[in-house]
């Protein structure tokens, strides 16, 4: 008998992740710790709010000037606006076409229904969906200021005060949020299975760490249309 | 103990079924789930009726041909097989909703009985090991250190029944396959496939048409040999590692 010799090309680390499902959430898990990486650094900056406007509208100035002289006015911003881009397409992406494909995997129901996952578990597809329109309006809203009552460029205390001075500003900010933290409830500790990161000894201390980041993100974006709520600033 | 009994009839796998409802009466709290389903059948047969098809074997657990879905859970209430689950654990004038497995990947033959050789083929792509036939090998000469021989076991445990996939709100078969892939990449009979055994397992996994892992953790409570959750973070570590080494 003659053994076959393995003659195909080797597929590449990319193409073999992306064309299955575990190599699939693999790219949603990386893409999904860099937003959160993000989204913890941004959620810091916003409290500077609490200084007043001549130090928060600084900073926002500051950020257009990191990397100078190396890098050209605001370079590192359109470098991290790629790679956040890049992320929200690659996690947008690949949680379409993954739950496309879950369910189809189902497609007759049980007829004796029950819950028994976490509500945060059970609202990642929809709860994802909200932050991606949330998104969009976000950067209509503060970067483009094309949806800001206010829309001073480069007065960016006074346009954040302008959105929660109305009540849909509010209301769309804080159920974004919320859902912001039930998603990274259920994802920070869904990506480190996902990564293979987990271990016996350490599910509970993963655990944890996702219900705090969640909870920090949530009261730390939250406090501010709060704070012009309550006039603490205005 | 009598009981309403509502089970999902199907003449074939391109008929439409649907929940029919059966009162049986004279069953006692020792009897198994299935040794209930004997009563029913006997009077199916007797009224001349086509008696209800289900899957079955051993009878003690081990084997994996038993299924169903029990009122919403993949085995029934307790954390066993069907064949090993007892009447006790109902109550009288109870009503009990059984249904198969339910899967794009596990489609229904009759009633209860659903087509699992989606499974077989996922172990024939790369759930062995190489070995040469002939005398058997020296018991020493490959030493098998405690710890992998310990998760070798826990994950050998695995009867290949389906009732992670009946579980998962995706029918995703990430457990069965990881707890394969844990079990022969744990021993260091099974090194030599290590890399193409994962790829080749996953590739047909998916190709099987079963849904991808959201990591809601209903598999592993469903499993009736407690395949624990962490099986699948060690299958996504090794796939990983796999895809970046290439085979
Ligand atoms: C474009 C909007 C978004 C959509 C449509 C979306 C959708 C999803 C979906 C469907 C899942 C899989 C849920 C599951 O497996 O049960 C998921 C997981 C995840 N998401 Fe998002 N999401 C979005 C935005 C975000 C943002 C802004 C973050 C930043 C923190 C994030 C972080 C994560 C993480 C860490 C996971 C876990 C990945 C894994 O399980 O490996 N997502 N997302
Ligand atoms: S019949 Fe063999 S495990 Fe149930």
């Amino acid at each position: 008998m003659a053994l076959d010799t393995r003659t195909d090309r080797r597929p590449s680390f990319t193409g073999l992740l992306w064309h299955s499902t575990v190599g699939k959430k693999t790219a949603m898990a990386v893409s999904g710790i860099v937003m959160l990486l993000y989204l913890v650094v941004h959620m810091l900056g916003n409290l500077k709010i609490f200084f007043g406007a001549a130090d928060f509208d600084a900073y926002a100035a500051w950020l257009r000037t990191i990397g100078e002289p190396f890098l050209h006015h605001e370079w590192f911003l359109w470098i991290a606006r790629v790679v956040l881009l890049a992320a929200v397409l690659t996690h947008a992406v690949a949680a379409y076409q993954l739950s496309r494909r879950d369910i189809a995997a189902r497609p007759m129901k049980y007829s004796h229904k029950r819950h028994r996952a976490s509500y945060a578990t059970r609202t990642m597809r929809w709860g994802g969906v909200i932050l991606g329109l949330f998104l969009v309006w976000h950067i209509l809203d503060l970067t483009t200021l094309t949806v800001n009552p206010r829309a001073a460029s480069g007065h960016p205390y006074a346009n954040v005060v302008a959105t929660f001075s109305t009540w849909y500003g509010n209301v769309v900010y804080i159920v974004a949020m919320l859902a912001l933290g039930l998603h990274i409830r259920h994802g920070f500790w869904s990506a480190a299975q996902t990564l293979g990161a987990n271990r016996p000894g350490r599910d509970r201390v993963l655990k944890t760490t996702a219900n705090l980041l969640a909870l920090l993100l949530t009261v730390g974006f939250v406090s501010v249309p709060v704070a012009v709520m309550t006039g603490l600033v205005s | 103990m009598r009981l309403t009994l509502r089970v999902w009839r199907q003449q074939n796998p391109d008929a439409p079924g649907a929940m029919a409802t059966y009162d049986v009466d004279g069953i006692s709290s020792d009897m198994s789930f299935l040794e209930m389903l004997d009563t029913l059948n006997e009077k199916l047969i007797l009224a001349g009726d086509d008696p209800v098809a289900f899957d079955h074997d051993c009878r003690e657990g081990i084997c994996g041909a038993c299924s169903l879905v029990i009122n919403g859970d993949a085995h029934g209430p307790e954390r066993t097989t069907t064949c090993q689950l007892h009447m006790r654990s109902f109550k009288d004038g109870d009503t009990i909703d059984v249904e198969p497995w339910r899967a794009a990947a596990f489609p229904v033959v009759k009633d209860l009985v659903v087509d699992r050789s989606a499974f077989d083929r996922i172990i024939q792509s790369g759930g062995y090991i190489t070995a040469p036939t002939g005398a058997a090998p020296e018991a020493h000469a490959t030493a098998v250190p405690k710890p992998a021989a310990d998760t070798a076991f826990e994950h050998a445990e695995c009867i290949g029944c389906g009732a992670c996939v009946a579980a998962c709100p995706n029918g995703s078969a990430m457990l069965f396959t990881s707890a394969k892939v844990v079990h022969l990449n744990s021993l260091p009979q099974g090194a030599p496939e290590r890399e193409s055994r994962v790829l080749d397992m996953v590739g047909r996994m998916d190709a099987e048409g079963f849904g991808g892992c959201t990591n809601t953790g209903e598999c592993a409570t469903a499993c009736p040999k407690g395949i624990p959750l962490f099986s699948i973070t060690t299958m996504n570590r090794e796939f990983v590692r796999a895809a970046r080494k290439g085979r």
